[in-house]
């Protein structure tokens, strides 16, 4: 199947008549893929997230989901999509088991479905011996893993997960991306995911968008985009004093060859398979290499190379701030 | 399998899952509950005890005063006489310690409509704490925006009205609740009953603090949720509480305050939810008047409710 799940055209969203937190945006997102929204805080990634879960009403464009337009029938996109969000939004005072089926409420799911889908749930994100346990005494993985159950109480289509791992350290990110693996593949689901992580994006993501000051600079799979920079970036030595620029660049895949001071910096398509067609090719001459070095592009450099500077922090707005900074907190007490 | 059909989110269900996760955060908190009934409490056993309004009458305040023996000439007495007469001072100082305590009885019951001002205030602060309460917990909504829940319930299919109406119904049934234990607690301490009162009255007490918890309540609710500061709500409450407790009937009757101030409290809603109690409680029931403070209350909670409402409402849907 290859049909559009998340169809967004000139999506706007301007705040107090002058701020544009989203201008004009452009996305398709197809379904079963992890579509990704890769950007510095205040690019308007939580803003696109809140207009297409129906929180906030676009100022101009549209969107839908599912076919459903975001604003006409806001109700029934509800229906049918799933929100993880940034904060932990879990009741502190309730139970995790509680916490389920207060979601489960709103949706009006039955009661005996909602039962048995809690306890199917809490065992997926292993939560089923905490269930019982008032959630002020989980820690941030623990949370997490409630909020993506709590998001997948109604069986959504579409889940929308809005910077899933902020606030968790480097083991509990990898596990947390586990589950939402995992998830994935037990659900079918399609996922509409939001991250100034580079590397979530690239572990996670099928296809993402790099948005800035509101607007989509480049879209596209993680290794498309890599590949758009020009491929990899390998180093070699050769013990011989002489330039064989000429040589390398015969060799198959490879872009572009500089001298750089007896060391050979080349620009080569599929760098793991030019290698060693290039040591090859310098032995046949009767040349040693002495060294060499492989560098996969990452997306932080394409990152770099679209935005034209590294991820910076700015506050989206005071209460974002905030919220931000009590999410973290939250996440570290626990 | 499953389809989207299967759900039916209902505002009665929605209201209900919300209400009831309120409460029980709020039961988790029992310090919090304490505190806002120990307030109205300190009020009551501080000022209600030792503003002892109905002793300046009693006859104790005469008991020093010394009072001579009195000759009147025969001939003013009725019918005259030819002797003169000589009245005992004690005879006379009694009398009139008798008549004063008859007029502090009639003053304090024609002033306050009981003989002792603990149980005229004590119902006062029924009001106090309905007011208190229903005004914070309407701050219970702005943790709700920050910490993201408000986004996660708006993403879900439940009505929108379930999300203000549960706020209003928790504040509402707080409020019932903590004048229970007001009215619970004033009555150890010695409020007196009147001879009308039946248990079918707290019905009407009930009644009338919900009208009132729904008026507050509402526009609480609808001004926290439009107020970019946290500490915005908090600092208004706490700067027309004490006006508006003094400017009713809390403790003192209005028919004994300037003009200005009279008309103030004549508007004030706490004035008709303190009568309509004072009516239901301890004073011999007066009909028209309590349905006039019936009116004005239902009429205060309907403006105030669909006031408050449609704004929450608005700023829900923007």
């Amino acid at each position: 199947m290859n049909e559009e799940v998340i169809k967004a055209e000139g999506l706007t969203k301007v705040f107090n008549k002058s701020l544009v937190a989203v201008d004009h945006v452009n996305f398709s997102v197809k379904d079963g893929e992890i579509f990704g929204f890769l950007g510095p805080n205040g690019a308007g990634k939580t803003t696109t997230i809140n207009m297409l879960i129906t929180v906030l009403k676009p100022a101009e464009g549209k969107a839908s989901v599912l076919g459903y337009d975001i604003v006409k029938q806001a109700n029934e996109v509800r229906k049918v999509i799933g929100v993880v969000p940034q904060e932990y939004t879990a009741d502190e005072d309730l139970t995790g088991y509680e916490n389920i089926m207060l979601c489960a409420d709103l949706y009006g799911i039955p009661r005996e479905t909602a039962k048995k889908r809690a306890i199917e749930l809490l065992e997926l994100v292993e939560l089923t011996d905490f269930k019982d346990k008032r959630v002020e005494t989980y820690s941030g993985g623990m949370r997490r893993r409630l909020e993506l159950a709590c998001g997948l109480i109604n069986r959504p289509k579409v889940l929308f997960l809005d910077e899933p791992t902020l606030g968790l350290d480097v083991q509990t990110r990898a596990a947390t991306w586990d589950y939402i693996k995992r998830l994935k593949k037990e659900y079918g689901m399609t996922l509409f995911m939001t991250t100034h992580y580079l590397e979530e994006a690239d572990a996670l993501c099928d296809r993402i968008a790099i948005i800035d000051h509101g607007k989509i600079i480049v879209t596209g799979a993680p290794s498309e985009l890599k590949d758009s920079l020009g491929g990899d970036i390998i180093t070699i030595s050769i013990k011989e004093n002489v330039d064989v620029v000429d040589i390398i660049r015969s060799v198959e895949h490879v872009k572009e060859v500089k001298n750089e001071n007896g060391a050979y910096r080349i620009k080569a398509e599929a760098g793991e398979v030019t290698a060693p067609l290039i040591i090859e090719a310098l032995r046949k001459k009767g040349y040693t290499v002495t060294k060499l070095s492989l560098t996969e592009p990452t997306l932080n450099e394409v990152y770099l190379e679209y935005t034209g500077r590294a991820m910076r922090d700015i506050e989206e707005s005071r209460e974002a701030f905030r919220a931000q900074r009590i999410t973290l907190r939250r996440a570290r007490g626990g | 399998m499953s389809s989207a059909n299967e759900y039916k989110p209902s505002l009665i269900r929605g209201l209900w899952a919300l209400t009831v996760r309120e409460l029980k955060k709020w039961l988790k908190d029992p310090v919090m509950v304490l505190m806002l009934v120990l307030q109205p409490l300190i009020w009551m056993g501080l000022l209600g005890k030792s503003m002892n309004i109905g002793a300046l009458f009693t006859s104790g305040n005469l008991g020093n005063i010394s009072i001579g023996n009195i000759t009147i000439p025969g001939n003013y007495l009725i019918p005259p006489v030819n002797t003169t007469v000589t009245i005992p001072g004690p005879l006379i100082s009694q009398m009139l310690q008798q008549m004063f305590s008859d007029i502090g009885t009639r003053v304090m019951q024609n002033t306050f409509g009981v003989a002792d001002y603990f149980s005229y205030m004590a119902v006062g602060m029924v009001s106090m704490i309905v007011m208190t309460t229903t005004m914070f917990s309407g701050m219970s909504i702005v943790w709700d925006r920050r910490l993201g829940f408000l986004d996660k319930v708006l993403s879900t299919p439940v009505p929108r009205g379930a999300i203000i109406f549960s706020k209003v119904l928790n504040a509402t049934l707080r409020a019932m609740f903590q004048a229970t234990i007001i009215l619970a607690l004033a009555y150890i301490l010695g409020l007196q009953l009147s001879s009308t009162f039946t248990l079918l009255n707290l019905l009407g007490i009930y009644a009338a603090i919900f009208l009132l918890g729904v008026g507050l309540s509402s526009v609480f609710i609808a001004f926290s949720l439009r107020s970019t500061r946290m500490e915005r709500p908090m600092q208004i409450i706490s700067l027309i509480m004490m006006p508006l407790m003094f400017a009713s009937n809390t403790f003192f009757p209005i028919s004994l305050m300037p003009d200005w101030m009279q008309a103030i409290a004549r508007v004030n809603p706490l004035s008709y939810l303190t009568d309509a109690v004072r009516q239901l409680i301890i004073l011999p029931l007066d009909a028209p008047a309590l349905i006039t403070d019936f009116a004005y209350l239902s009429i205060f909670a309907a403006v105030l409710a669909a006031f408050g409402i449609v704004l929450s409402w608005r700023y829900l849907t923007k």
